[in-house]
């Protein structure tokens, strides 16, 4: 905006915001100085109207003064003529436009910022509505050059001033006086000489000026800048003044100094400015805050205590302890043994109160609950005095606990008592007493499977024909038998909760030692007898009446004979190389009734091709090879025959079976899928052999009811059912699987159970289904079924995995429709015709 | 009980003689610092057999520095006391016959 000149109508009706957007100047040190602009900052709320004055056509804005009024003729001087300059393009309006009035609000509002933010606060929970937005906007911001009067920093640069003019008034003072006294040319010279001085001077108190509005921003620097400043110039002013007083010609010359070294100085002022060019520098590290924790612990537990020491209190307690003693001394002549209690007793000092006619009691009430714990096993009772110190030394058990806090009293507890301890914990009574604790402990932590065990039905079974499920109940898995296979299991014929269980490898590259666990289903947690062997446990089986006796096979051949009640890691008979031992896994073990002699022998098969009888002697195992297990001819005679003369060579046997029915008969199956059967009475000849298997068959397993049928399982995925007397399979059912085990369910002629290396159960009831499984279930995830066996009197199965875990399972109620007891001929006679109704059916069906 | 000493004079020393072993009332301390405790006791008996407070102060302070902690014994003959001690830290000694000590922390 042009600034108007101040002549002329116009500039009152001008439009001047300036003014009015401007602070009011304070009256200003230096009020030479314009200022130029200010910041616009109206409060947001606050309008600043500026009215438009009517616009005037004419004579508006602009008007050219003529500069030089012209002479008129008559030398009379006129007023300067004012022409009037019209802008080519200016807008030429109407007098009414003109004369119309437009209002023009400007406001603060800034029209880019938001009006209604709304925030989320806290406290009140909710959106709430910001009453203030900030408005300002800022166009143009310049810093003035004008100084509050009344401000510290206007007061010293007064002061400066003032210092400057005071030098300036001595000097002319000074001057004038040489003025007055000298010739006129050497006062020229002196003026010049002190006209010098006065601009160092007045240029000193210049640059102190500019300095300290530079440090204005640097506040506090801007004093220690300052102060060399004016040093200097209070020093060059009483410089002046010395020189002033001085003669003449040394003033000439020492006034000339300084004018001459002017450049100097303006050199030594800079330097003095930043004298020492160093920079401060700080930095602050991280500190770690510092944090209170404080903590209070439980205080020690404190007892009251409190009693009346008197003489005859004293005198009683002696004759109290005098007493005991002698009645101790007694005691021990009567019973050398019980030394130890008695002494115990002696040293015990919380029990002053017990009275030695309690201590008495307390001995007669133990040791019959001793003896009575011990009788059961008479044959280990040991001698009697030994049982009284035992005796003796139970009893300071429950006195211990008696007397509080445990340590408390017994006093005399030397090295022989600490045996004695360590037998209360390890001896028989405390053993049993454990053991029946253990199983009820186990009992209350697998209640819920207890009571499926005995309770649970599946209910939805009613509803739907010919299928059933497997509930799988407890899991007996042992630590050391981590990476075993599950090779055999075998119930106990006496106890039926009894079972054991063999771990070893079916992998030929990856053998491990053996392991025999014996489980019982009421303590799923830990085995109650385990035996380790060197060699993979490969086969079990419990002696059908001996029900201690197991025979076991191992992988490298051995043949060993448990007696489990004798808990030692040590069979009682074992083979040898010497006794005939097999040279191969042995697959299968098998007792057998008792011979004439009373002589307990079993079965046992083996891939180097042996069906070996053993017998069990007064010292060894005696062997006997029943059967030999040539590899036969029929398939392809011509080849084979010379083969097997000149080496001998005999088909590897994986499992047998005989016959309840027929003593002598028994079947044998092979690793190359031929299934003989045998006789006793023939060595080395077949009566039979059955073709059906093209792989190596794991089991084979007669009938329980019907004297004809038997069950092969092979790795060819099938299980088959033969009737001896057809060299033909009469049913196969394919599993999809290689088939590890299969077993007849002890309760029904038409009902077995097989495992499968996927981890399938299948459950087959014929006289239901004869071509699907009633039940096919999955039991273990990526593990391998080895091996199954059916609970002779409840309806339960354990399926064992390459896992080294044996599970429980229980069968639906429809899996278990024809159970039936076993004993009563109609019961037998009507189990076989069913079985043989089937087997007509499926020969038929052929 | 008295009446009984006093109507056999002779007894007393007889008691005396024979009632010179330490006597363990009452204690619930572990073994090992009861057998200490008592050691203690009957060491500051013996020694200051005269001057009770020299004997409790004994083995106070020994039992102080041994266990740390606050201990407090009582000699002497005839006195009642009921005191709360930290369990497990209490001792009640007869001694010779004719002293009774209590020593407890708390």
């Amino acid at each position: 905006m042009q600034p108007p000149s101040a002549k002329g109508p116009s500039p009152a009706k001008a439009p001047s915001p300036a003014p009015t957007k401007a602070p009011s100047p304070a009256s200003g040190v230096r009020p030479s100085r314009n200022v130029k602009g200010s910041k616009v900052a109206p409060a947001p709320e606050e309008e600043v109207e500026v009215k438009k004055a009517e616009k005037t056509e004419v004579k508006k804005q602009v008007e050219i003064v003529n500069g030089a009024p012209p002479e008129r003729a008559d030398g009379n001087w006129e007023p300067p003529q004012k022409e009037l300059v019209v802008p080519p393009e200016q807008l030429k309006l109407t007098p009414e436009e003109l004369k119309e009035e437009i209002t023009k609000t400007l406001t603060a509002n800034n029209p880019f910022a938001p009006h209604n933010i709304a925030r989320f606060t806290y406290k009140e929970r909710q959106f709430k509505f910001d009453p203030m937005v900030d408005q300002t906007m800022v166009h143009f911001s310049s810093d003035g050059w004008m100084l509050n009067k009344d401000s510290e920093e206007a007061g010293r640069q007064m002061e400066l001033e003032r210092q400057e003019a005071d030098a300036r008034a001595a000097f002319e003072a000074q001057a004038h006086k040489f003025a007055g006294g000298t010739d006129s040319e050497l006062v020229d010279d002196n003026d010049v000489c002190a006209i010098k001085v006065v601009r160092c001077l007045t240029r000193h108190s210049m640059r102190a000026r500019a300095s300290r509005r530079a440090g204005r921003t640097t506040g506090g620097r801007q004093q220690s800048i300052l102060q060399p400043q004016d040093a200097d110039v209070l020093t060059s002013a009483d410089i002046f003044s010395k020189v002033s007083n001085l003669p003449q010609a040394a003033f000439e010359a020492r006034a000339r100094k300084p004018a001459g070294g002017e450049d100097e100085l303006v050199d030594d002022s800079m330097d003095l400015r930043n004298s020492f060019n160093f920079s401060e520098r700080a930095a602050q590290t991280y500190n770690n805050p510092t944090r209170d924790r404080a903590t209070a612990t439980e205080p020690p537990h404190t007892n009251d205590f409190c009693g009346m020491a008197t003489q005859w209190a004293i005198f009683d307690g002696y004759m109290e302890d005098q007493e005991r003693q002698r009645l101790n001394k007694e005691l021990r002549k009567n019973k050398g043994t019980a030394a130890s209690f008695t002494d115990g007793a002696r040293k015990s000092s919380v029990n002053v109160t017990v009275t030695p006619a309690f201590c008495f009691l307390q001995t007669r009430v133990f040791l019959p609950s001793i003896s009575d714990c011990t009788q059961d096993n008479p044959s280990t009772l040991p001698p009697f005095p030994q049982n009284k110190g035992t005796g003796a030394s139970f009893t300071d058990g429950p006195r211990k606990s008696m007397s509080g806090d445990g340590n408390a009293g017994t006093s005399g507890s030397g090295p022989p008592r600490k045996e004695e301890t360590e037998s209360v914990v390890h001896n028989k009574a405390m053993s049993k007493a454990v053991k029946v604790v253990e199983r009820m402990v186990n009992q209350n932590s697998f209640d819920d499977i207890a009571q499926d065990f005995k309770y649970w039905e599946d209910a939805s079974d009613a509803f739907r024909d010919g299928e059933g499920t497997c509930l799988p109940l407890w899991k007996f898995y042992t630590e050391r038998a981590k990476r075993k296979h599950v090779t055999a299991i075998a119930w106990n014929p006496e106890f039926v909760d009894l079972f054991a269980v063999g771990y070893g490898s079916f992998d030929f590259v990856r053998q491990t030692s053996g392991l025999i666990c014996c489980y019982s289903l009421k303590n799923p947690s830990h085995p109650e007898y385990t035996f380790t062997t060197e060699s993979g446990v490969m086969c079990l089986d419990f002696h059908p009446q001996h029900s201690s006796l197991l025979a076991v096979g191992l992988y490298d051949g051995t043949v060993l004979v448990y007696d489990v009640r004798n808990k030692i890691n040590r069979p009682i008979f074992a083979s040898t190389v010497k006794t005939g031992k097999h040279t191969d896994p042995v697959w299968q073990v098998r007792w057998q009734e008792e011979d004439l002699s009373k002589s307990l022998n079993f079965f046992s098969v083996s891939s180097d091709g042996r069906v070996t009888l053993w017998t069990m002697s007064k010292s060894e195992l005696q062997f006997h090879d029943v059967m030999e297990l040539k590899l036969s001819g029929n398939v392809s005679d011509t080849d084979l025959e010379e083969d097997e003369t000149a080496l001998g060579s005999l088909a590897g046997g994986c499992s047998l079976d005989f016959n309840q029915h027929s003593e002598h008969l028994f079947i044998v199956g092979t690793e190359e899928g031929r299934i003989h059967k045998c006789s006793k009475a023939y060595h080395s000849q077949y009566l039979e052999t059955y073709k059906g298997h093209s792989m190596a068959v794991y089991t084979v397993q007669w009938n329980p009811w019907h004297p004809k049928v038997f069950l092969s399982a092979s790795a060819d995925w099938t299980v088959k059912l033969w009737e001896h007397t057809n060299p033909k399979p009469v049913m196969s059912f394919d599993l999809n699987n290689g088939v590890s085990d299969v077993t007849w369910a002890p309760f029904s002629a038409t009902t077995f159970a097989a495992v499968t290396s996927d981890g399938k159960v299948h459950v087959f009831d014929l006289n239901e289904n004869k071509h699907e499984p009633m039940c096919e279930q999955k039991i273990v995830r990526k593990a391998k079924l080895t091996r199954v066996s059916f609970n002779p009197k409840h309806p339960i199965l354990l399926v064992g995995d390459d896992r080294g875990c044996v599970t429980c399972l229980k069968l639906s109620p429809n899996l278990r429709k024809s159970i039936k007891p076993h004993a009563s001929k109609e019961v037998t006679q009507e189990q076989v015709a069913k079985l043989d109704k089937i087997i007509e059916v499926a020969l038929k069906g052929e | 009980m008295a009446a009984t000493e006093v109507q056999q004079p002779l007894d007393r020393e007889a008691f005396l003689k024979m009632a010179k072993y330490p006597l363990i009332k009452s204690s619930d301390m572990m073994e090992e610092m009861r057998n200490e405790a008592v050691e203690m006791v009957i060491t500051a008996v013996e020694k200051y057999s005269n001057n009770y407070e020299l004997a409790a102060r004994l083995v106070k302070e020994s039992m102080d520095k041994k266990f740390g902690g606050p201990w407090h014994c009582i000699v002497g003959e005839y006195y009642g006391f009921e005191v709360t001690h930290e369990v497990k830290n209490l001792l009640y000694v007869f001694a010779a016959g004719y002293l009774a000590i209590i020593l407890w922390k708390g």
